[in-house]
């Protein structure tokens, strides 16, 4: 019964299901370390336009010019040596658009991940990365017949350039943050979507992203830019083997949601223990448009993630729905920023975080109205789960109001996991295991019920792994 | 009479309770054959509520003496191993899981209970069937446990469970209180149809009032952790009329 036993660890068959690794046969593999040679090794190796390879150039500059945060866990931080990861590695030479064309040993890792009978049954396209390239990508015929375009970030950007160039860094530019502008000099792969006026993609669209190689750094770029009237749900998950030494996922993911567009974005990030997770992901909503950031967060050793939308014409509306789940060594610093500058844009954040044994789990987060953005709505709800006496959660809301017409709620909650609720529970019969494990999921309902039905099933089974043979 | 039907349903041989080191129930014994519905009635402070918290095993508290359940000793078992042998403990104060449908909490709890996986469409008629004769609506099954509920809707909350659950024995710890005169009647009907002739209740309460509806084979007043006064329903009348005054003395 004791509250403070603690609880195995979060995805205890991780090893097991996804924590396994293959043989490195690579292509290529960039020896360690950064450098401006490295840059135009990737540039040229792709092929890129000279705009392109000058933009890396700039950020790599920038990139080396900024301190690193002094914010969050400065000791996690601090402890990435930037000189031990391998920055770009290529495993093919070509993308598969069917299973076959894939790599034999590559396309077992996929196999045991799940992906391509996930596409067989509930997805409209998929792509996969596999280190720093995507090595599978396909598409259903009746989209592309429609306009829509979903291939990787390197084929977009020689495919069509001139989306491109309009839309890329202008959400994130490189200077926005230390880890937007390494991911701007070294990025590789990533997404890139654009759905044509009044179209609706009602099946979803995913990105699978896997990291292989021990000290490899992952840098993808997303683009994804839904036009006018239009609807595309986007799906990525992810997951690394367990090594002991560290990797870094650093993406840059940028969103516009143009005139009345819908973009969901949801996320379920699963990487092993010893990956640094620290992206940066921002919407641009235009009038009346919808962005919602569905943001589940497992494994990693830190992440830092603060999925944000501007709201930039009138009547548009953010969402961010989160959950994280902090085990022993781990901390979860995510959060959500909404930025109104428009008359009646309305937003919505809902963060919720368990953290358990050592686990940590901070909520970060702003809400900015811009002076003359009238009529805005905006609501804030932090729930943080703790279980055991040395779990940890921290709460850092920023609120910038420039503007008096607005309305504003903010609500945080830190609750223990109750033994008064384990004990009703038990009283009718449940062991400790399943009253634990039905408080948890009751805890994340809001957010599973979010989520499509596979994904709800599998995050759910990801949970009672975690509850499951805590000491009674 | 068969010689079966002489073992209790629960049996509480010298029970005695105590939390932080202070005792609460100071030796208490009391046999409740099947059939049976016993009220315990006594002042704010005597121990009951405590008492009906240890019986389900609560980890707070620390109980010396027996409990035996069908002549089985349950003193020892876990909370989830009481209620399996069919040991039900209706609260007082039903916490809220939010989150969680009562359907969903219901299947885990009658699963438990029966000790095998109920197929999802008998499990749904039993439920209809148990709305119905309690009065609740429908919707009921889909809202999140105790979450956001009247005080009203709790008290029938814990009755509609111990229908599902069929409990051997049922310990309901001031079910009555908070009640208007309509949901005592139906949860006094409920507390009737869920303790089958073959079960036994124990009925907590401070008051005569729910009294009329039970109707108890026993009344025992408890005050100070002991037990003052046994008898039949006129002990009820008593208490009503007399207040515990003349009876706490013996305590």
């Amino acid at each position: 019964m004791a509250l403070n036993a603690s609880l195995e660890g979060l995805n205890r068959d991780y090893t097991e299901r996804y924590g396994f690794s293959d043989p490195e046969e690579y292509l290529m593999k960039a020896p360690k370390g950064l450098s401006h040679e490295l840059v135009d090794v990737i540039s040229r190796y792709k092929g890129e336009p000279d705009w392109m390879r000058a933009f890396r150039h700039e950020a790599l500059d920038v990139f080396l010019a900024k301190p690193m945060p002094r914010w969050g866990n400065s000791a996690m931080l601090d402890a990435i040596d930037f000189a031990d990861i391998h920055y770009y590695v290529r495993a093919t030479d070509g993308q598969g658009k069917t299973w076959e064309e894939v790599p034999e040993g590559i396309k077992n890792t996929f196999d045991r991940l799940g992906v391509p009978q996930a596409e067989r049954k509930f997805l409209a396209g998929v792509t996969a990365q596999y280190e720093s390239e995507v090595v599978y990508h396909s598409i259903r015929d009746d989209l592309t017949k429609k306009g829509v375009i979903f291939t990787d970030m390197d084929s977009g950007l020689r495919e069509h350039p001139e989306i491109v160039k309009r839309f890329f860094s202008k959400i994130i530019p490189a200077r926005d943050n230390k880890f937007a502008a390494l991911n701007s000099a070294v990025w590789s792969g990533g997404s890139f979507i654009y759905v044509p006026p009044h179209t609706r993609v009602e099946i979803p669209l995913q990105a699978y992203f896997r990291i292989n190689a021990r000290n490899m750094g992952q840098f993808e770029r997303t683009l994804i830019i839904v036009d006018e009237g239009s609807y595309v749900h986007y799906i990525e998950g992810c997951t690394a083997p367990t090594y002991s030494t560290d990797s870094l996922h650093s993406a840059v993911v940028e969103l516009v949601a143009l005139k009345d567009a819908h973009i969901r974005y949801t996320t379920i990030q699963n990487w092993s223990t010893n990956v640094y997770n620290l992206v940066t992901k921002r919407a641009h909503a235009h009038e009346g448009a919808v962005v919602e950031w569905v943001d589940g967060n497992l494994g990693s050793k830190l992440t830092m993630k603060y999925p944000a939308v501007f709201l930039m014409g009138a009547r548009a509306h953010g969402e961010v729905l989160s959950i994280a789940f902090a085990g022993d060594g781990q901390h979860q610093d995510a959060g959500a920023k909404m930025v109104h500058l428009a008359q009646n844009t309305t937003s919505r954040i809902l963060s919720k975080s368990i953290s358990k044994g050592r686990g940590r789990s901070s909520y970060r987060g702003l809400v900015k109205v811009a002076p003359r953005a009238t009529g805005c709505k905006t609501s804030v709800e932090c729930d943080a789960l703790l279980i055991g006496e040395e779990a940890r959660s921290d709460t850092y809301p920023t609120m910038e109001v420039a503007e008096q017409d607005v309305r504003v709620e903010h609500e945080a909650r830190v609750s223990k996991l109750a033994d008064e609720q384990l004990f009703y529970l038990e009283s009718r019969g449940l062991t400790p295991d399943q009253a634990r494990l039905t408080i948890v999921n009751g805890f994340i309902e809001p957010f599973v019920r979010e989520l499509p039905m596979e994904y709800a099933v599998e995050l759910n089974r990801l949970i009672e792994l975690e509850m499951e043979g805590s000491v009674g | 009479m068969n010689d079966q039907l002489r073992i209790p349903v629960l049996s509480l041989r010298d029970v005695h309770v105590s939390i932080d080191g202070n005792e609460i129930v100071k030796g208490l014994s009391l046999d409740v054959f099947p059939g049976e519905r016993h009220a315990l009635m006594g002042p704010n402070g005597s121990g009951k509520s405590t008492l009906a918290s240890a019986l389900a095993g609560h980890p707070a508290y620390t109980l010396t003496g027996q409990i035996l359940l069908d002549d089985q000793p349950i003193h020892d078992l876990p909370p989830h191993e009481r209620a399996r042998a069919g040991l039900f403990l209706g609260f007082q104060y039903p916490v809220a899981v939010p989150g969680v449908q009562v359907a969903t909490f219901l299947r885990l709890a009658v699963n438990a209970r029966r000790g095998r996986e109920v197929p999802i469409r008998e499990f749904r008629k039993e439920l209809q069937a148990a709305f119905e004769a309690l009065d609740v609506p429908g919707g009921f099954a889909s809202r999140y446990l105790n979450d956001g509920f009247s005080g009203g809707e709790k008290k029938r909350l814990e009755i509609l469970q111990m229908l599902m659950l069929q409990p051997r024995f049922a310990v309901l710890d001031e079910t009555d209180s908070g009640l208007d005169v309509d949901a005592l009647k139906v949860v006094s009907e409920g507390i009737r149809l869920a303790a089958g002739p073959d079960a036994g209740v124990l009925l907590i309460t401070h008051y005569q009032r729910i009294l009329n509806h039970v109707q108890p084979t026993h009344v025992h007043v408890f005050v100070k952790g002991r037990l003052v006064k046994s008898g039949g329903p006129e002990l009820a009348t008593h208490v009503e009329e007399h207040g515990y005054d003349g009876l706490a003395e013996a305590a």
